[in-house]
């Protein structure tokens, strides 16, 4: 089953004749993703890496039956890119881009409310449920097939957990990365609860960082409603106030935002912190042990 | 991105908001002659000189000086020009002083008869949308009324699309206990303030004290603003109101290369792909007893070029004694990372600490292979937890060795 993408997915590219288009396309078909077209305003007719290219996502929807969109469109046009997705009635959208301005989310957010649409992201590597379907920009050949959901608002810190997992001989259900800015379609909380519910997922690891609220709630659905381990590891207890850290969304504003703050909340909800990011996977091996 | 008080307010005035005026400037002459045409303009008898830095906490530094004659401001502009100035926000450090804003006195011979409020517009990020923040106690630490009374700060939060409504305007001016005709006054300045927020990228505006006058003028006393980095490429005049000598040069200068650079106090350099591993990296050298020297992520879209470029912003700092490498595959792929290092070292010459590299992911073996057989002092692992152990190692040995040479 896992989570959000399986070998139901069908998934059209939206920039897909652009550089990084290119390059993650050819990653995803080589992995075994069902790319069943791409979209690239003015291109349409044409063919790119064997698949279709359309100018709508409308026109790629109706004739390729796509459920689901990865989005690879520069900043300035991305917002657009999203709404024109969740408008022609795809599913799931993954907004790999980098750097969209933070008004634009904000009016993308209201056109999704009320609509289908799930969007994971911006500034995110994507989802990949191993063996079965990458959609995004993750290392495929890091992964392994298995029970431990993960999710995470960092892309590369991800890889890591995922390396320290596999390389234990344990294996990830599916892994999300929910994006690093200010504000992202899927928080957190909804990725856990998919988890939770999820009978594939025996565990669940949670990477946060410092910025934010969305450790906090997540901790509270945790304690509430929590029938699995939950392993988690807060980035930047390093890091110092007001400075943006790479990411948007990571900067130290109020006190709730400090990881450290997040961590002691954490704890008293049940979940098992990790302070070494090198011990994610032996934490995750010792919590099933523990069951 | 931070603008000055002065920047902001000149973005303001553009709305048609009403702003204690003045003029910056750069040096004593041209502080007296901004102080001149404000008693000509403005009929100011008595002038403000504000401090410009991006930091708040002015006041209580001595960074906003009353002037009562034009001999005064000519004093007190020579003492403030070119002071350091340390506020709770600066660090120990401080912050220079290279521009004055010289304005108009906005509350004359009775302060005490008027009311000072505190506005705010921001994107609150779990919610989705803009808010209004406003609250009675204006002109003091917004984040201390937060604390004790927080019942005194109400929130008002704005639909995307359609923006900030006439009645939620007249809702913050009763709750502010305001009546016609100031109401009106208020409700209209607060759609012009929002209009400025939107029409900047902003993510915030902050407006502490927005000054109450007893004659009904309502008047933008002090304001924060800061845009947001993601918009500025659709912001080319905001963009180039930037002020690089508020900024640390090494970190001004990464921008310049796309690359995201915090410099930090410890000894230990570091060079990461991806903002969360960079952190998770400091974070892991400080659990294993040393002190990261800095934040540096190199992106996705780096290239070679741009990985030499991080190399020697973090070679610039000369308390650093070791430096780390941690690259994890994924956009970026390894060997591009190893040939980056290897010509950073090369054209720097002399790399005069280890350089601990943990490479992983796509194309991690190729990359182990060049640099292994590039000849130089550095030092290969393939996990992190062995990489971290090793490079505070290293760095202690380093120390020493620094203090006894």
């Amino acid at each position: 089953m896992a989570i959000l993408v399986d070998q139901n997915t069908r998934v059209i590219v939206q920039g897909i004749t652009g550089k990084e288009g290119t390059f993650h396309t050819q990653q995803m078909i080589e992995y075994g993703t069902q790319v069943v077209g791409g979209v690239t305003p003015g291109k349409g007719g044409t063919t790119h890496l064997n698949v279709p290219v359309f100018d709508t996502v409308e026109e790629a929807v109706r004739a390729t039956g796509a459920n689901t969109s990865v989005i690879f469109v520069p900043p300035p046009f991305a917002a657009d890119a999203i709404m024109e997705a969740a408008a022609a009635g795809i599913s799931l959208i993954i907004a790999i881009t980098e750097g969209i301005p933070v008004q634009d989310m904000v009016k993308v957010m209201a056109f999704l409310k009320g609509k289908a649409t799930r969007l994971i992201g911006p500034n995110c590597p994507g989802v990949i449920t191993p063996g079965i379907a990458k959609v995004g920009i993750m290392p495929g050949a890091i992964h392994r097939k298995g029970t431990i959901g993960i999710v995470s608002r960092s892309g590369t810190l991800t890889y890591e957990a995922v390396h320290q997992i596999s390389q234990l001989g344990l294996g990830q259900s599916t892994c999300v990365g929910i994006g690093g800015d200010p504000i992202v379609g899927t928080s957190l909380q909804e990725v856990v609860q998919m988890f939770m519910e999820d009978p594939e997922t025996e565990a669940i690891v949670m990477i946060g960082e410092i910025g934010g609220q969305m450790e906090i709630e997540a901790g509270k659905y945790i304690a509430e409603h929590g029938t699995k381990p939950v392993i988690a590891f807060i980035a930047g207890v390093t890091a110092p106030p007001g400075k943006r850290m790479g990411h948007a969304g990571a900067i130290i504003g109020g006190k709730w935002d400090t990881a450290q703050a997040k961590m002691d909340f954490l704890r008293q909800c049940g979940v098992h912190v990790v302070e070494n990011p090198a011990k994610i996977g032996e934490t995750v091996q010792q919590a099933l042990t523990q069951q | 991105m931070k603008l000055h008080e002065y920047q902001a307010k000149e973005w303001l005035k553009r709305f048609g908001i009403r702003v204690q005026d003045g003029q910056a400037v750069e040096t004593v002459e041209d502080a007296v002659r901004a102080a001149q045409h404000l008693a000509e303009t403005r009929k100011t008898q008595v002038w403000v000189l504000k401090a410009q830095i991006h930091a708040g906490g002015r006041g209580k530094a001595g960074g906003i000086q009353l002037a009562r004659s034009l001999d005064e401001v000519r004093e007190k502009a020579r003492a403030l020009l070119g002071k350091v100035l340390v506020t709770p926000q600066t660090g120990p450090e401080g912050k220079r002083v290279n521009i004055l804003f010289v304005a108009e006195d906005a509350y004359g011979a009775n302060p005490k008869q008027h009311q000072e409020y505190y506005v705010s517009f921001l994107i609150d990020r779990e919610k989705h949308q803009p808010v209004l923040i406003y609250s009675r106690e204006g002109g003091v630490d917004i984040e201390e009324i937060a604390e004790r009374t927080p019942e005194k700060i109400h929130k008002e939060w704005i639909h995307p699309a359609l923006g900030l409504q006439p009645f939620q305007a007249r809702k913050a001016g009763f709750q502010l206990g305001l009546r016609p005709p100031t109401l009106r006054k208020f409700e209209d300045l607060l759609l012009r303030l929002y209009r400025a927020f939107q029409a900047a990228d902003a993510s915030l505006l902050e407006i502490n004290p927005l000054l109450h006058r007893a004659d009904g003028e309502l008047i933008v006393v002090d304001t924060k603003m800061q845009i947001d980095d993601n918009a500025l490429f659709r912001q080319p005049e905001l963009a180039s109101w930037r002020d690089e000598r508020e900024e640390d040069p090494t970190e001004v200068e990464a921008s310049k290369h796309n690359l995201s650079f915090v410099r930090l106090k410890g000894n230990i350099g570091c060079m990461v792909n991806g903002a969360g591993l960079a952190m998770a990296t400091m974070d892991i050298i400080k659990y294993y007893g040393g002190e990261p020297a800095n934040f540096l992520d190199v992106g996705g879209r780096a290239t070679a070029e741009t990985v030499a470029v991080g190399f020697r912003l973090i070679l610039k700092d000369p308390g650093v004694r070791a430096i780390l490498v941690n690259i994890f595959g994924g956009i970026v792929r390894c060997d591009r990372v190893a040939r980056g290092i290897l010509q950073a070292i090369q054209e720097i010459g002399n790399v005069r600490v280890p350089v601990v590299v943990r490479l992983q992911g796509t194309n991690a073996e190729e990359a182990r292979t060049l640099i292994e057989q590039s000849g130089m002092q550095v030092y290969y692992e393939q996990e992190l937890d062995d990489a971290a152990r090793r490079v505070v190692e290293l760095a202690q040995t380093q120390a020493k060795s620094s203090i006894h040479g």
